[in-house]
């Protein structure tokens, strides 16, 4: 089937190309940063993590999000879903390619990369990280590649499936609990030390990935004669504002306890975050931004006039997944190493080259994300009227 | 005899799968021909089982009480300067009372407390949160103590950054090399995209020395003809200097509630303050 | 291999063709020129063998010139004895070495290996460079500085 991806128009090789020359300066940067360190990104001692380690734990949550399509159709027999979980599948699997480059990108000495399956150790949530990002990944190729050739064969597929797609949803859970799993538990880093950080985790997945994927189907339906259909982009719209309404409440929640109870190593960061601390602000307008675009974005889904109407869906979903994005991509990681743990305040942002390594990365996905959407649209344009078999 | 294309990938997989696999069989298998050979303890060295640090900050007095404790430790360990608050590679350095304990912010406590500089490094943490998230062990805990560095192993994750409520540990964002004003050449120095941290001098230690930092803050006290600042030991030995004095002054260690279990005391008042 | 080709090919009814036979063999032609060049690059530069000198002062003060183990077994086995003295002096916390002969060494490149070892671009680097391997272990271990001859 991988033929599919290598004709097209026009229009698909000027974005295939645009996007590989997006990758390679991102590559070339790369080199750069290889040669002459992590000190050309704008991480310091204080601040550790930045814009690599953001972008990894919001696309992980991405990832996750292909079980919001599986558990309906394969659970539960939610017929609406079966021409668009292969889309939810794919997704997945661009953004784990993306989680581990980022992870790849932002190591000190990747070329030891290997030293963690050579000497494993079960009491490191990095350990475990590696291996359910990489299963995930092999289980999701897998399972969207077979049930795709399925289709385009017009059988079923082979019976042993099955049990994958029944591994792939506890997984995809895993996947983003260990992620949250990495700040969870650290005893030093008041900001993340919080028990519903695995729950904000997943609600924000199932809010984000799932609002994605609805701009993604409408450009397919735009842009090829495949239409995922206007009942599973809705009852994907469903899903985001359940999962958006949870997200907001959960920050809502650590709000409270640090507000309420006072205590400085809880307050602190969300000061410096939403309103400055000790001068330091640079956070600020971003935060703020969020805020409003996740308020914005929740009206528009809640109310179901406008949820029903597939233009204020999708600019809905888009102020969703920008809102999502610097909150989760930027604001959380960022915010856990300020105030540091002397309770100064040194502050980060990210630096050119880095912002082009990071984009690098981004069109790294999104590549993976148009070859294989290419296939999977191919084959739905060739196999139109033939029922899904499985 | 007929193979179809089906049979012949599965052989050629299954082949592939048992030639790798045998490769580390037969490294394993094979011996290196040094059976006589083997390691030992050097037997100069200090052996303890709980090796800790005791600092009373009311023995530091003068700028050079400072200096001399960083310097001893930097310059034999190549330590590069790097003194911007964004690469800064430090093992042992000072900063204010509030930014050392911060949970005690106490507006109230004699000014020449609240001004004076401590002294911080690694607490080698009975309980470090730092070995926990290592993925490669490439920073643990020796059985005497000491949580040391592998720089060998290490991948530059800083995910010990991250765990350590300290601030102890620092990543070396760029070639160290140039800016290491001398060189040891009896200790390596670092590379680019390694974390690194006291160890406590644990080569010093294997060769019957104390720490170079406590060493050289009795050495001057010795001459100067006061008490010392630093003490160094083992816990678990009850005629140790450090449980002479711990015994006899009241001590805190950082961030205590966390229950990380630093091996670093401090001492704050003394003489008047007692 | 060839025999069955022939079979393959005499089997056919008429003769093949090769389609787009412009662009495959200007690819040929390519892949080959890419695949010979460090060959036709390198002919006429001899392949010096490696000779490296163990003739450093340290070495001349030596009263019996033996290095930790033998000759042979350092030939063939240093990288392995130096990760297992890596182990052993940093993550076991034991620095002294006994060797096959009972004689005792401190465990370190610096101050033990490179003390006699003192040239490391006439001694170290020849076969390193000749075998075209790059270990990087005087990123963070210090060289001594040696003279420029």
């Amino acid at each position: 089937m991988l033929e599919k991806a290598l004709v097209g128009s026009r229009r698909y090789w000027t974005w295939v190309f645009f996007l590989s020359a997006i990758v390679a300066i991102g590559f070339i940067n790369y080199l750069f940063q290889f040669k002459n360190g992590l000190g050309i990104t704008g991480m310091s001692r204080d601040v550790s993590w930045g814009l690599y380690i953001g972008q990894f734990t919001f696309l992980v949550g991405v990832a996750a999000s292909a079980v919001m399509l599986v558990i309906p159709y394969y659970l539960h027999d939610f017929k609406k879903f079966g021409k668009i979980v292969i889309l939810g599948e794919f997704l997945a699997v661009a953004s784990v390619t993306m989680c581990i480059s980022f992870i790849f990108v932002d190591l000190g000495q990747p070329m030891r990369v290997l030293n963690v399956i050579l000497h494993p150790t079960p009491n490191s949530i990095l350990f475990w990280d590696m291996i359910v990002l990489n299963g995930y990944l092999f289980l999701n190729i897998v399972i969207g590649w077979v049930t795709l050739s399925s289709d385009r064969k017009g059988v079923k597929p082979p019976s042993w499936i099955k049990s994958l797609i029944y591994l792939s949803i506890p997984w995809a859970f895993s996947i983003h609990t260990v992620t949250a799993f990495l700040y969870a538990g650290l005893p030093g880093r008041h900001f993340w030390l919080s028990a519903i950080m695995a729950a904000r985790f997943l609600a924000s997945a199932f809010a984000g990935g799932p609002a994605l994927l609805i701009i993604l189907a409408l450009i397919v339906r735009k842009l090829t004669k495949f239409d995922p259909g206007r009942e599973p982009i809705q009852a994907l719209g469903k899903i985001v504002t359940y999962a958006m309404i949870a997200n907001v409440f959960f920050l809502g929640l650590e709000f409270f306890t640090a507000f309420y109870s006072q205590i400085p190593g809880h307050t602190h960061p969300f000061k410096y975050l939403y309103a400055g601390l000790e001068g330091h602000g640079k956070l600020v307008p971003l935060m703020w931004a969020s805020t409003v675009l996740a308020i914005i974005s929740l009206i528009l889904l809640v109310v179901p006039q406008w949820r029903r109407s597939e233009r204020i869906l999708a600019f809905a979903c888009g102020a969703l997944f920008v809102s999502l994005w610097i909150d989760k991509g930027f604001g959380l990681v960022v915010g856990g190493f300020i105030p540091n743990p002397f309770e100064g305040v040194t502050e980060y942002w990210p630096t050119l080259r880095e912002t082009f390594i990071a984009l690098g990365v981004w069109a790294l996905g999104f590549l993976v994300l148009t070859l294989l959407y290419k296939i999977a649209v191919s084959v739905r344009e060739e196999t139109e009227g033939i029922e899904i078999e499985h | 005899m007929s193979m179809d294309r089906r049979q012949f990938l599965k052989v050629a997989g299954i082949s592939t799968i048992f030639g790798l696999g045998g490769a580390p069989v037969i490294n394993w298998l094979r011996n290196d021909g040094l059976e006589a050979s083997h390691v030992l303890t050097d037997e100069k060295a200090l052996i303890g089982k709980h090796w800790a640090m005791v600092i009373d900050m009311s023995r530091f007095e003068t700028e050079e009480d400072y200096r001399r404790v960083i310097h001893a430790c930097h310059s034999i360990h190549n330590v590069p300067n790097l003194d911007n608050p964004k690469d800064a590679v430090k093992w042992i350095w000072t900063d204010t009372y509030h930014h050392t304990f911060p949970g005690q912010e106490n507006e109230y406590i004699p000014e020449e407390i609240k001004h004076k500089p401590f002294i911080l490094l690694c607490n080698h943490c009975q309980n470090p949160p730092c070995v926990r998230v290592c993925p490669t062990k490439a920073t643990f805990k020796r059985k005497d103590g000491i949580v040391m560095m592998d720089q060998h192993r290490c991948i530059g994750c800083r995910f010990c950054m991250a765990g350590c409520p300290f601030g102890a540990r620092s990543f070396n964002y760029k070639d160290p090399r140039p800016f290491i004003k001398e060189e040891n050449k009896e200790y390596p120095t670092r590379t680019i995209g390694v974390v690194e941290k006291c160890t406590f001098c644990f080569e010093r230690l294997a060769k019957g020395l104390i720490p170079a930092c406590v060493e050289a803050s009795q050495n001057a006290a010795k001459e100067a003809g006061k008490e010392p600042g630093m003490f160094f030991g083992d816990l678990e030995d009850p005629a140790s200097e450090v449980r002479k004095v711990l015994s006899t002054r009241y001590s805190i260690r950082r961030k205590q509630e966390l229950g990380t279990q630093p091996s670093v005391f401090y001492i704050i008042g003394g003489g008047k303050n007692a | 291999m060839i025999y069955a080709l022939s079979l393959f090919l005499g089997r056919r009814e008429r003769p093949m063709k090769l389609y787009d036979s412009g662009k495959i063999i200007t690819g040929l032609i390519i892949f080959l020129g890419l695949v010979t060049f460090p060959f036709f690059y390198n002919i006429g530069k001899a392949n010096v063998r490696p000779d490296p000198k163990i003739d450093t002062p340290a070495i001349k003060e030596l009263k019996e010139k033996k290095c930790v183990e033998s000759k042979e077994f350092m030939r063939a086995e240093h990288m392995k004895l130096l990760n297992d003295w890596r182990d052993s002096a940093v993550r076991d916390g034991a620095r002294v070495y006994v060797n096959s002969e009972g004689k005792a060494y401190t465990i370190s490149l610096q101050n033990t290996c490179m003390h006699c070892h003192s040239n490391k671009k006439k001694f170290c680097d020849e076969c390193h460079t000749y075998m075209a391997v790059n270990p990087y272990c005087w990123t963070c271990h210090i060289a001594p500085k040696e003279k420029e001859t």
